[in-house]
């Protein structure tokens, strides 16, 4: 029993943000036995294990430091953002920036000597000149790109900051390509599970895409490993978006690309803001292909699912759904 | 119907797509990902049709005719470097072609184009699967990391839109290439184009036309390319050394030496020239 307790004293304690989400739900899960885990969302009080103390808090708001006072944090891994079809700009703002900024001010005060966050490769900014595989240094243009991007590029550079200001913190950037898989909400995967999905006429810019359990492994390589930096993580394999829509068992709906400001004003009229955002139009029309082999080198990490494993979710989800229709 | 499409669209490739191409760009020593496209969009099976399409350009009606292509190493970086003319960017293509059927080890030209393609629906995402990439650093170093052909135009619009009364005398080159050259350690293939200049000869530019397409020049000249006879003359590579410490002077004095490389071969082209059409 005293030797029980001495190993659950080795344990860390590590505070998981957007719990209820997908992504964070495997991360959790990975990390359940090796760690003491307290989840945490904006959104809702997750259903948790029996030892697993979860909390609906958001970030911005007082009651969030008691969950500090409360436990004893060795380690963040903030993964819970807002999403555009989620809440509104200030909110957002308020919850992304702010929340996160007071995440990190948290982490100073309370001594927290690990924090791993997870970005989004949107930061980078869809543009005509875009060169293919971007490094870690290329300039963040997404919110030369869209003002509903602005919140993710702040972050990022508050989150570098601290990096270089609080090097105690060992912060760890992650910017992801597209992640797709079972559970998944965010704005491609909602697009790919439709039946109908828009296409921009004459665009099919190239992408890449990572199933979510291959993500919760990169998280969880980069948190065992920390190794501080910011990383982008992708797989060396690309696919052109409408050669991605006809895998995943769509079919498309053709949107005139030309003057640009149409596909935009259709997507707000139609009210697409869930699976094809008026911000995201650009990433529609325009590539950012990352070059992810710093993390796959520095991490010894390489995803272990392949598009066509990533792409017969979707499939089979639709061809599931239809059969059932049938019946 | 869509079966019947499908069908049709399949044998019309067959036609395209002869054994001797595909076999020809199977040898290709190209890193493509799970579906056969790569990084910038190059599309293996995309690329076949564009090559079976060009064919009949390059033998028939242009009647191509190329010398040194043994000079190409079958494999690692290297940087293609022709006179630019032609007003459409038919050069390229024909270097192209010449590239990935050459009997000595094909390679896929990857082309370095001017930056508002990308902009243009279809054609932006067409070239990009035969090979085409917009011309920025980082994607040139990416490549020849990767081991990749490059075809670099120094002259760009200068030389591709100047006056048929300018023929065959080379525009001002960018110095980039030779910066990449030599960081990279890139040998470079000279390249004398002969003919491109006769397909599309203009005689004026109408530059507020052409502010107004947004595009780089509009030229008074035949619609389509003309047939005339184009000669390749692939030169021997060219090593090039330096570093921090090279002036952009002393680079300039480098480039000059491709720009004599180039007018020699150009030179031997317009002697073995004997019919202009």
């Amino acid at each position: 029993m005293a030797d029980k307790k001495a190993m659950i004293g080795a344990k860390r304690t590590v505070l998981v943000t957007g719990a209820a989400g997908a992504l964070a739900q495997r991360v959790i899960a990975r990390l359940a036995t090796t760690h003491h885990v307290i989840a945490v969302d904006f959104r809702r009080k997750v259903e948790t294990d029996a030892n697993i103390p979860s909390y609906k808090v958001e970030l911005e708001k007082r009651g969030f430091e008691d969950v500090f006072r409360n436990h004893k944090v060795d380690a963040v891994i903030h993964i819970g953002r807002i999403f555009p079809h989620e809440r509104d700009r200030v909110h957002r703002y308020n919850s992304n920036v702010l929340g996160s900024k007071r995440l990190l001010e948290l982490c100073r005060k309370y001594y927290v000597r690990q924090v791993l966050i997870h970005s989004t490769y949107f930061v980078y900014g869809a543009s005509p000149y875009n060169p293919a595989l971007l490094d870690e240094d290329a300039p963040l243009k997404a919110s030369e790109v869209t003002q509903d991007l602005v919140d993710s590029v702040e972050l990022e550079s508050l989150a570098n900051i601290y990096l270089w200001k609080h090097p105690e913190l060992n912060i760890t950037i992650l910017r992801p390509c597209n992640v797709l898989g079972p559970g998944v909400k965010n704005s491609m995967s909602l697009l790919l599970s439709r039946k109908l999905a828009p296409v921009l006429v004459g665009f099919s810019p190239m992408m890449q895409f990572l199933h979510v359990d291959d993500m919760a492994d990169a998280l969880v390589t980069a948190f065992e490993q920390n190794k501080p930096g910011i990383y982008n993580v992708a797989p060396e394999d690309w696919v052109a978006y409408q050669k991605a829509v006809e895998e995943c068992g769509c079919r498309k709906l053709p949107i005139p690309s030309i003057p640009p400001a149409l596909p935009r004003t259709i997507s707000r009229l139609l009210n697409w803001n869930a699976f094809f955002p008026t911000y995201l139009c650009n990433y529609f029309k325009y590539p950012v292909i990352l070059d992810g082999r710093l993390f796959r080198e520095t991490f010894s990490w390489k995803p272990r699912r392949n598009l066509n494993d990533i792409f017969s979710y979707y499939r089979h989800a639709k061809a599931g759904a239809e059969a059932a229709a049938v019946e | 119907m869509a079966g019947f499409g499908l069908n049709l669209k399949e044998r019309v490739l067959s036609r395209l797509v002869t054994p001797e191409i595909d076999a020809l760009m199977s040898k290709i020593p190209k890193p493509v990902g799970s579906f056969g496209y790569d990084p910038w969009g190059y599309n293996e099976d995309i690329a076949k049709v564009g090559v079976a399409c060009v064919r009949w350009l390059y033998e028939k009606y242009f009647r191509v005719v190329a010398h040194g292509l043994e000079n190409i190493p079958a494999r690692g970086r290297v940087l293609i470097v022709p006179n630019h003319s032609g007003q459409l960017p038919m050069d390229g293509v024909m270097i192209g072609y010449a590239l990935a059927t050459n009997p000595h080890g094909p390679r896929a030209a990857r082309a370095m184009i001017e930056r508002f393609f990308p902009t243009v629906p279809w054609l932006g995402n067409l070239l990009n699967a035969f090979g085409g990439v917009i011309g920025d650093p980082v994607n040139c170093v990416k490549m020849l990391e990767s081991e990749e052909a490059i075809l670099v135009f120094p002259e760009g619009v200068r030389g591709s839109g100047k006056l048929y009364k300018d023929r065959y005398k080379l525009q001002r080159f960018g110095n980039g290439f030779m910066h990449l050259a030599m960081s990279q350690k890139v040998p470079i293939i000279p390249v004398g184009v002969v003919g491109a200049e006769e397909t599309m000869p203009s005689i004026y530019d109408i530059k507020p036309l052409a502010k107004l397409l947004g595009i780089p020049y509009a030229p008074i000249a035949p619609l389509l390319p003309l047939p005339a006879r184009i000669h390749l003359n692939f030169g021997e590579p060219m090593h090039f050394k330096g570093g921090v410490g090279t002036s952009e002077e002393e680079v300039t004095a480098k480039v000059e030496e491709v720009k004599d490389a180039i007018r020699a071969l150009i030179e031997k082209g317009l002697q073995e020239r004997t019919k202009i059409f």
